[in-house]
């Protein structure tokens, strides 16, 4: 169990998301970062969509109320238990009584909090994750706020002394250099209607991420993109990552928990592999689109499972070892 | 958003939403032939193995992959031969009244619907009480009915201003749909009624109260302008 003693804005419970009942008009949501989660929790030995905590917007400090493991991931907060620093994309143990803090991100947004055997909360659809806009999942269906109490599933995991970290995705799993957050787009159906400027500009232009940007969706400014000719489309399945244009010209990307269904010309979409790196986007930054075509999304999904794969085995094997050193 | 407004598409056209999704749309007219056939599409891909769930749209068919395929062509075929099949599915369809409150507190936008209709405010009811109404896909939000049925005379465009949020419960019109908010949300629809009714509880299975096929009947409750 763990107290939260002051909260951040917008904390929620989440897991790697909802499938299965997108035809009842049910979105994903789940982790904006689900690669931080996944990290989280198999530093833990958890199942890879064990809940955690999602933390936008630190400052935030919790209390311990039992001996428990945590790891912290996603975005750099300069964390602290009881005032001795946590290193980023690390798992340790925290003894009850003590005090963890995080601090405002020094490098990307969103941190995740995960806990040994997951956050306690119960399956709803299928999921942990928070849906706000109906109101279930996670912790009662809305944000975590000061004094509620987190409990931990918990699990007979034994961390080395000191912990154990993980190399970052954004080290493990590096793009071409810029100055923007780089990310991979599929072109998408309506792309061949857009001006042959504007399908240059997608592809070349740095899109800021604007402060209308939410788990919904991240609204980007940058040219205007228009098409050659009027298009009405009828409503159809939309999908986190879908790059939806309204008639204003500014794109859209649609996020964790988007609208199931809409009907806006989408000019491309961010692949799976991808999906990480803008939800650890912030307003003010800027996101460069980089084509790629469908078997080389593939492939970056698979390097994605690599690292996971990799990842677990190397947490597990430094697990032995410790345990083993412990009892020589 | 708009239902019937004509397909450019002689075939039907398959595209990709990233490696997430692949989204096929149904050739020729919006009528409910199609949509049967869309139906029928959906519970043939639903067993798939690639495929983790079939979401119906608007004479369209987004199919979520479980494992995104590496022969995509052949998912493709499978898929377009599946389509050639003409199979239409025949609902039995639920039918379901729902009382409306038209106009008030809760319908701000009939009075205005009614003038830019050039219609009287009863009229603007007895015309959206009229028909019965099919539903062609849930969506967008949880439970939310898109219907198909509306008349003409109530088409409308959408709202210059969206309101940041309306009610769950909330009767809109826009283009050439109707329906009821399922939960509280942005809208650019022409709210004119309330109705009091849940049309989405995740405790239950299925979770939304309304599945395509069914048929709405509005009933006008009272009507304040």
């Amino acid at each position: 169990m763990i107290e939260v003693l002051s909260a951040a804005p917008l904390m929620t419970v989440q897991d790697l998301g909802r499938s299965g009942f997108y035809r009842y008009g049910v979105c994903r949501s789940g982790a904006m970062d689900r690669l931080a989660l996944a990290v989280g929790n198999l530093l833990l030995g958890n199942d890879e969509g064990a809940a955690g905590l999602e933390i936008p917007l630190p400052p935030v400090k919790f209390a311990f109320r039992e001996d428990v493991n945590f790891a912290l991931t996603g975005a750099d907060c300069a964390a602290k238990l009881d005032g001795r620093p946590v290193p980023p994309w690390w798992a340790m143990q925290a003894e009850a009584g003590q005090t963890l803090s995080l601090a405002p991100s020094r490098s990307g947004t969103r941190a995740y909090l995960c806990l040994a055997g997951g956050v306690d909360v119960s399956e709803v659809l299928g999921s942990r994750s928070t849906q706000l806009r109906e109101a279930f999942g996670g912790l009662e269906g809305r944000p975590v706020g000061k004094g509620d109490l987190i409990a931990a599933t918990g699990n007979d995991v034994v961390l080395p002394e000191d912990g154990a970290g993980a190399l970052p995705p954004s080290l493990a799993l590096v793009l071409p250099d810029s100055s923007a957050i780089v990310v991979r787009v599929v072109a998408a159906a309506e792309y061949d209607h857009y001006t042959a400027a504007s399908q240059h500009a997608f592809w070349n232009a740095q899109w800021e991420v604007t402060a209308q940007s939410n788990r919904a969706g991240f609204r980007l400014a940058g040219p205007d993109l228009e098409l050659a000719h009027a298009l009405e489309l009828r409503s159809h399945g939309v999908v986190p990552g879908v790059i939806q244009v309204p008639a204003g010209g500014h794109p859209i990307i649609q996020l964790a928990d988007a609208a199931t269904m809409g009907g806006y010309p989408k000019i491309g979409t961010v692949i799976e592999a991808d999906l990480w790196r803008v939800g650890q986007a912030k307003a003010g930054d800027r996101l460069q689109f980089v084509e790629v075509d469908y078997s080389q999304a593939l492939d970056a999904l698979a390097a994605v499972r690599t690292y996971l794969d990799d990842l677990k085995n190397q947490a597990a094997r430094l697990r032995g070892a410790s345990r083993r050193w412990r009892q020589a | 958003m708009n239902m019937n407004v004509p397909s450019l598409l002689q075939e039907p056209r398959v595209s990709l939403l990233g490696n997430t999704a692949l989204l096929f749309e149904a050739p020729g007219e919006f009528d409910l032939h199609t949509q049967r056939r869309i139906w029928a599409l959906a519970d043939q891909a639903m067993d798939w193995p690639s495929v983790a769930e079939a979401v119906p749209g608007m004479t369209n068919l987004m199919l979520i992959f479980s494992e995104p395929p590496r022969d995509l062509e052949a998912f493709e075929r499978k898929l377009f031969d599946a389509w050639a099949t003409g199979e239409e599915k025949q609902m039995k369809p639920r039918e379901i009244e729902i009382s409306i409150a038209y106009g008030g507190a809760g319908g701000p936008h009939l009075r205005e619907v009614a003038e830019n209709t050039g219609l009287s405010v009863a009229d603007v009811v007895k015309i959206h009480t009229d028909p019965s109404y099919t539903v062609y896909a849930v969506g967008s939000h949880a439970g939310y009915c898109y219907l198909g049925g509306l008349d003409s005379r109530l088409f409308l465009p959408r709202r210059k201003v969206p309101l940041v949020s309306i009610p769950g419960g909330s009767l809109s019109i826009a283009g050439m749909q109707t329906g009821v908010s399922a939960s509280a949300g942005p809208s650019g629809w022409h709210t004119i009624g309330h109705a009091e009714i849940s049309f989405f509880n995740p405790e239950k299975r299925p979770p939304a109260l309304l599945g395509p096929g069914d048929i709405v009947h509005f009933k006008a409750e009272s009507i304040l302008s």
